[in-house]
């Protein structure tokens, strides 16, 4: 666990970048600090690992001071990820990887095994590792630079704007797969982040910092959504935040139909306004309106295991029969979502 | 085209004597006399401008001492200033002409060492730091290689000036090349100046090409980028 007890940085000039911050951070759990720039969460950040020293008050590395560590040495058992990946362009991919474990006199052979096995870790061609930087795209370098931050398997992450440098589908990409990664290897993550809808995302919890580097709020995503501490913090979340709350709620209690599906080529009559056909393995093809039956209109799927609100009231809205397609993992039909139950599912999400 | 066959005239008059093969005034003697001077003065200013540019590059103090050599260099002329040693020191030893060689070289050594270690990108530097290198460790395994190629440039530049001042230097009544060029027109012996000057600017061209092959082998492909994309 990270503590930081009523953490201050005050500048020379008299700037403060950090301002009596209590905060803490779970073992196991991503905690994201998010919020506008001039907040002071690459500076908070950077205290943990003392590329920065506080001004006031103690950060504490599982009870111990870091005040009292030499930097280097507590840097070596720290990993850390940087938004330019910041990638020592002279050396190969492999030894980039084994910065840390040669640094901490690893064997050549063992550092370079390891290099090879986080290079898949993070979704990296092992052919990768003899390349340099510089042949290797942005989103590449950022996976690169987040397997040489675990390399000699430290139990802290510190990510600062780690994925803000890339296209947005890249970025998506290196989010799922962060998660993916944590599932299996439960570090402390401290994110850092300008992005609410990642630290939505990432976050197990979020602190929203506000200009001058105050903490504002601190809770769970769900939580911050629903009950924002103050009209800074509900500003910050943005309008859409009753929206992006269903991503916390599972479509799983879906009331499904399974009377609206047809079959390729059957041209049943029926008093139904919409009919989803579908092909032989059960995959939907598109909907049949009752009225033009030889038309069909586009359809929106969600996962009925595992997606949220958010994706079957997405996947609804995608159709002009405003009805949601549950697929299970094959993608066949499991049944259908029609206006009335997902409007019973909202409604028992606003109610809480 | 009446020069051009005087040329190969005064070329095949120079290089087909075999007087000007032996003795200490033949060819393989000048040439090492030459090689001699330039070798000297240049390691004298390397061991001089690159720790230094190190030094000022990392720590990011005394660089106006930088600022201010490289104005010098380009103010100070160079034949006043082999004279004035001269004269101060007398033309006994080597050293009335090596000290200002090495002073010459050293700015352009200096200057771009402190400009290759100072100019690698900050989120570089940050990244080595925060992986926890220490500071002699970024220095030595991120810096250097990194600022490597304008390092040797600063070597290289230095080198050819070397190489052409040392010729100036004979002047001085000091061996080398320039000899044969400075001594050919006191006698209006011009097959000596074509073979000298022949002979100085195939001198430069392999101390160009040597630099070419040093920057080669030393210089990570990561860092020329001489690789292409597999």
């Amino acid at each position: 666990m990270i503590t930081f007890d009523s953490v201050s940085k005050r500048y020379p000039d008299g700037t403060v970048a950090v301002d009596a911050l209590s905060l803490e951070a779970p073992t196991g759990e991503i905690t994201v600090l998010v919020g506008p720039s001039g907040c002071g969460k690459t500076t908070s950040l950077r205290m943990i690992n003392r590329m920065i020293d506080a001004s006031e008050g103690e950060i504490l590395l599982d009870g111990v001071p870091v005040r009292g560590i030499d930097p280097p040495t507590l840097r070596r058992g720290i990993g850390y990820v940087i938004q330019q990946a910041g990638l020592f362009p002279h050396r190969r991919i492999i030894d980039n990887i084994a910065t840390v474990p040669y640094l901490l006199g690893w064997d050549r052979k063992k550092a370079r095994a390891t290099a090879m096995e986080l290079l898949e870790r993070v979704g990296l061609d092992p052919a990768l590792a003899q390349r340099y930087p510089f042949q290797l795209s942005g989103g590449q370098q950022q996976r690169v630079g987040v397997a040489r931050a675990l390399a000699a398997d430290p139990p802290v992450l510190l990510m600062d704007e780690p994925f803000s440098a890339v296209d947005p589908i890249v970025r998506t990409n290196l989010q799922d797969e962060l998660l993916r990664l944590q599932s299996e290897l439960n570090k402390t993550i401290v994110f850092v982040t300008h992005d609410i809808d990642e630290a939505i995302k990432l976050g197990d919890r979020v602190a929203v910092l506000r200009v001058g580097g105050r903490l504002a709020q601190v809770a769970d995503p769900k939580t911050l959504l629903s009950e924002p501490a103050d009209d800074f913090v509900r500003e910050f979340l943005g309008q859409d935040r009753g929206i992006r709350r269903l991503r916390f709620i599972s479509a799983d209690g879906l009331r499904l139909r399974t009377d609206l599906t047809v079959p390729e080529g059957s041209d049943g009559g029926t008093s139904e306004p919409w009919l989803l056909v579908v092909d032989a393995d059960d995959r939907p093809l598109g909907w049949r309106p009752g009225a033009e039956p030889g038309r069909l209109e586009p359809f929106g799927t969600y996962a009925h295991r595992g997606d949220t609100m958010r994706a079957a009231l997405d996947a609804a809205l995608l159709s002009p029969s405003g009805c949601a397609v549950a697929v299970d993992e094959q993608g066949k039909v499991v049944g259908v979502a029609t206006r009335q139950a997902l409007d019973e599912a909202l409604t028992e999400a606003a109610d809480g | 085209m009446n020069w051009l066959i005087s040329f190969l005239d005064w070329l095949r008059e120079f290089f087909g004597d075999p007087e000007n093969w032996t003795g200490s005034d033949g060819i393989p003697m000048r040439l090492l006399e030459h090689l001699e001077f330039s070798a000297l003065a240049l390691v004298l200013a390397v061991l001089i401008a690159v720790p230094l540019g190190l030094l000022v590059g990392h720590t990011g103090r005394g660089e106006l001492l930088v600022v201010v050599s490289a104005n010098l260099a380009r103010a100070l002329p160079t034949l006043g200033l082999l004279v004035m040693f001269v004269l101060l020191l007398g033309a006994s030893s080597i050293w009335p002409v090596i000290i200002p060689l090495v002073l010459l070289s050293v700015p352009p050594i200096l200057v771009n060492t402190y400009e290759g270690v100072k100019g690698v990108d900050p989120e570089l530097r940050d990244a080595a730091y925060g992986m926890g290198l220490r500071g002699e460790q970024v220095l030595w395994r991120v810096l250097v290689p990194v600022a490597l190629p304008l390092i040797l440039l600063g070597c290289r530049l230095s080198a050819i000036q070397v190489v052409a001042t040392t010729t100036v230097a004979a002047y001085t009544g000091l061996g080398g090349l320039g000899r044969y060029v400075i001594d050919g027109f006191a006698t209006k012996d011009y097959a000596s100046v074509v073979g000298g000057s022949v002979l100085i600017v195939l001198f430069a061209l392999v101390v160009q090409v040597l630099f070419a092959l040093v920057q080669r082998v030393t210089v990570s492909p990561g860092v020329s980028r001489r690789l292409k994309v597999r």
